[in-house]
């Protein structure tokens, strides 16, 4: 993974300082609230209903085991000895003191992980695919092309102050495990017609308020020209984006008001003028690609034979590879998904303890690294398959074996009403009830994949206007309501989620969800998965049984 | 007033006219509308001129203008407002704009760094009894990642 040298470190210990300073004038007086709040936000900082909450960026979702360690450290320090993971694989504390802050800032830059630029509106960590680097068909690693951009977005002066966050995700096989389509500006590694590798470069997708997908404003970038077409965007959107309504303030706004053509001559014209100045060197292409390298994987792992014989002796453990293990690009080789979404804990959290076996883990199994995904859960990413069966035993003992990737019980699901001075609704009390109801795993097994996705309101956070099943809060008179979509998807045939009908009452969420799950067991052909039942018969059957039902 | 000119406290020496102003002598500056109503008069102004945009501006259409002032003077009605962070840029690196590049408005401390490195070389403060402070935030960071107008090469031509 990338290491820091003098630079990056030095601009990260100066960020330190800078925010140390910050706090303490704040904290003097000698800022007001509304000057401080920017600064803070743009260094990962929310005040909250019961406590600040800070958010840590894990630059595309890589993490070392040191990091690990220093993150449970600093939990346990400074907090209540757990944190979130988020779909955009950063972490956050629920529960750190504002002038705590900066020391726990300082610590993490010892390990080189920063908050720089985790809120605020300014352009955030760039996400990319969770098997990055380690599944079959990749056209190319994505992840030093998502350092390069980390780079090159941090501290970017010119874009510091934009109309609204800004989010970038990059992938590099067709399949879409990074909702590329669902982000301000989504880059795929593509090939043309000549065998060149360039990127595919989607603009104004996003969810919240009005969830758009993106639109290809350019099919072919030259890599050498990704960062001056990147700035060439971020600067028309910097200068025409919307900034008398922050509802209206993202790009996909902007692209959906002037129409995609005219936004792409604006940002071709500008792009003319910058691209001879901004010019990616294959040098620095190099040095960056030379920390994503593949590891000394070892030709003899393809040879063992207890991986097979264990999943025959051992049926819990056969079942935890089926849903949580995945295939490698090497023989012999597996990637393991750790669910943080065990029964009534809320999904995406991890305690301080777990971290420390996690890391330990990574150091036995899988070359030190851990990585944060989309859907909230950690894995790791090069596990021997005939070491998988002692790694399983190890993370039973300590809960993190749940089978249940991709099975309703993978949900994702905001901080919500308890935590967010946003939301409108309750999101984790409904995942654990919903979680209550169906703890049979068979059950969920035979239901197939299915994401269920609840936000506690219209910002999106749980993005759930992509999920097979979306739930949104909202608040109707004082009271918690629930708004269901169907049939959305972030992945590559991504679609947005049609709204079943009216909102339901808090306490008939969970019976919503056992009727959809009736309708779809009663119209599902075979294995039909729920998105493609949904696809196939459209939402009338389910929308007349829940509303009948009521 | 002082202000922070090129890293340094100076006393303000332009005078800002009022659209319904008479015209004196001196360094003034003026706003748009003014500047198109009267640019033959203007043009022929005694003492230095400078011209006040805001982020809503085209600033295209002054560019054949921009010989004609010594100060361009960049409004930043909140400082959150970050459009002419673009404007500082493009006038330093596009139009090869040399003279002065004010802020004014909003000015805070700890937004002098990136309007630095955006091209802006004058700052008027908000609040300029901090002004003394306020001269440590050009030495917030030492290096930068990107190309910005006082490092026309980005950092990895520098590694």
């Amino acid at each position: 993974m990338y290491q820091y040298d003098n630079y990056d470190q030095a601009m990260v210990d100066q960020r330190v300082a800078q925010y140390r300073d910050q706090t303490r004038r704040f904290l003097a007086g000698e800022l007001t609230e509304e000057q401080f709040r920017p600064l803070r936000l743009m260094n990962g900082l929310y005040v909250q209903i019961h406590a600040p909450m800070y958010r840590v960026a894990v630059p595309y979702g890589l993490m070392s085991s040191k990091q690990i360690r220093k993150i449970a450290d600093v939990s346990r320090r400074y907090d209540k000895a757990y944190v979130h993971f988020t779909t955009r694989t950063n972490f956050q504390m629920n529960w750190p003191k504002l002038e705590d802050v900066p020391d726990i800032m300082a610590e993490l830059a010892t390990v080189q992980m920063h908050s720089i630029q985790t809120s605020g509106n300014d352009i955030r960590n760039t996400t990319t695919d969770e098997l990055a680097g380690v599944c079959a068909n990749e056209i190319e690693d994505p992840r030093p092309w998502c350092e390069i951009i980390r780079q090159w977005s941090t501290f970017h002066p010119e874009f510091a102050y934009l109309p609204r966050k800004f989010k970038i995700a990059v992938i590099g096989t067709e399949e879409d495990r990074a909702a590329t389509q669902l982000h301000d500006i989504g880059l795929h590694l593509v090939k043309n017609h000549e065998g060149e590798i360039g990127f595919e470069v989607l603009v104004g997708g996003g969810l919240g308020r009005t969830p758009i997908l993106g639109q290809v404003i350019r099919s072919f970038l030259e890599k050498k020209d990704l960062l001056s077409y990147l700035e060439a965007i971020l600067r028309v959107y910097n200068r025409l984006g919307r900034r008398d309504n922050k509802y209206k303030a993202r790009i996909k706004i902007m692209v959906r008001e002037h129409g995609l053509s005219h936004i792409r001559e604006l940002v071709e014209a500008e792009w003319v003028h910058i691209r001879k100045q901004l010019v990616l060197d294959d040098k620095e292409i190099a040095r960056v690609k030379q920390y994503f390298t593949e590891p000394a994987y070892e030709a003899t792992a393809a040879n063992d034979v207890s991986f097979a014989q264990m999943q025959v002796e051992d049926a819990t453990f056969a079942r935890w590879v089926k849903q949580n293990v995945r295939d490698h690009k090497k023989l012999g080789y597996k990637i393991a998904f750790i669910t943080l979404k065990a029964p009534l804990v809320p999904p995406g959290d991890v305690t301080s303890d777990q971290l420390d076996v996690i890391a330990d883990l990574a150091d036995e199994f899988s070359m030190g690294e851990i990585r944060a995904s989309h859907s909230q859960n950690l894995l790791l990413s090069d596990v021997k398959q005939g070491d998988l069966y002692a790694l399983w035993l190890r993370l039973q003992a300590e809960g993190l074996a749940t089978a249940n990737m991709n099975t309703m019980a993978d949900m994702i699901c905001c901080p919500g009403l308890d935590f967010c001075g946003l939301a409108n609704a309750t999101s984790i009390p409904l995942a654990k009830k919903i979680n209550e109801r169906f703890d049979d795993l068979d059950y969920l097994y035979d239901l197939g994949d299915i994401k269920i996705k609840i936000s506690g309101c219209m910002n999106g956070c749980a993005h759930q206007s992509v999920g097979h099943i979306g739930i949104l809060g909202v608040d109707k008179k004082g009271e918690e309501w629930y708004q269901f979509t169907l049939g959305g998807s972030s992945e590559a045939d991504a679609s947005l989620g049609e709204r079943l009908g009216r909102a339901i009452p808090k306490d008939e969420v969970v019976d919503t969800v056992v009727t959809l799950l009736e309708v779809f067991k009663e119209l599902r052909y075979e294995d039909e998965l729920f998105l493609a039942t949904v696809r196939r018969v459209g939402i009338d059957p389910f929308k007349e049984r829940v509303y009948a039902d009521n | 007033m002082q202000i922070i000119k090129d890293r340094e406290i100076v006393e303000n020496n332009w005078l800002h006219l009022d659209d319904e102003a008479t015209l004196v002598a001196g360094d003034i500056t003026v706003s748009l509308t003014r500047w198109q109503e009267q640019h033959v008069t203007l043009s022929k102004h005694e003492g230095g001129l400078g011209l006040r945009l805001t982020g809503e501006d085209p600033l295209e259409e002054i560019v054949p203008d921009l010989a004609a002032f010594s100060m361009m003077v960049l409004i930043f009605p909140a400082f959150i407002d970050g459009r002419c962070y673009s404007f500082a840029r493009l006038l330093r690196d596009r139009y090869h704009y040399t003279g002065e590049i004010r802020a004014q408005g909003d000015v805070l401390r700890d937004q002098l760094f990136y309007m630095s490195q955006s091209g802006i070389n004058s700052f008027e403060l908000a609040n300029p009894d901090n002004i003394e402070s306020a001269l440590s935030a050009f030495n917030d960071f030492s290096e930068s990642y990107q190309t910005t107008a006082l490092k026309p090469q980005p950092l990895y031509r520098r590694r």
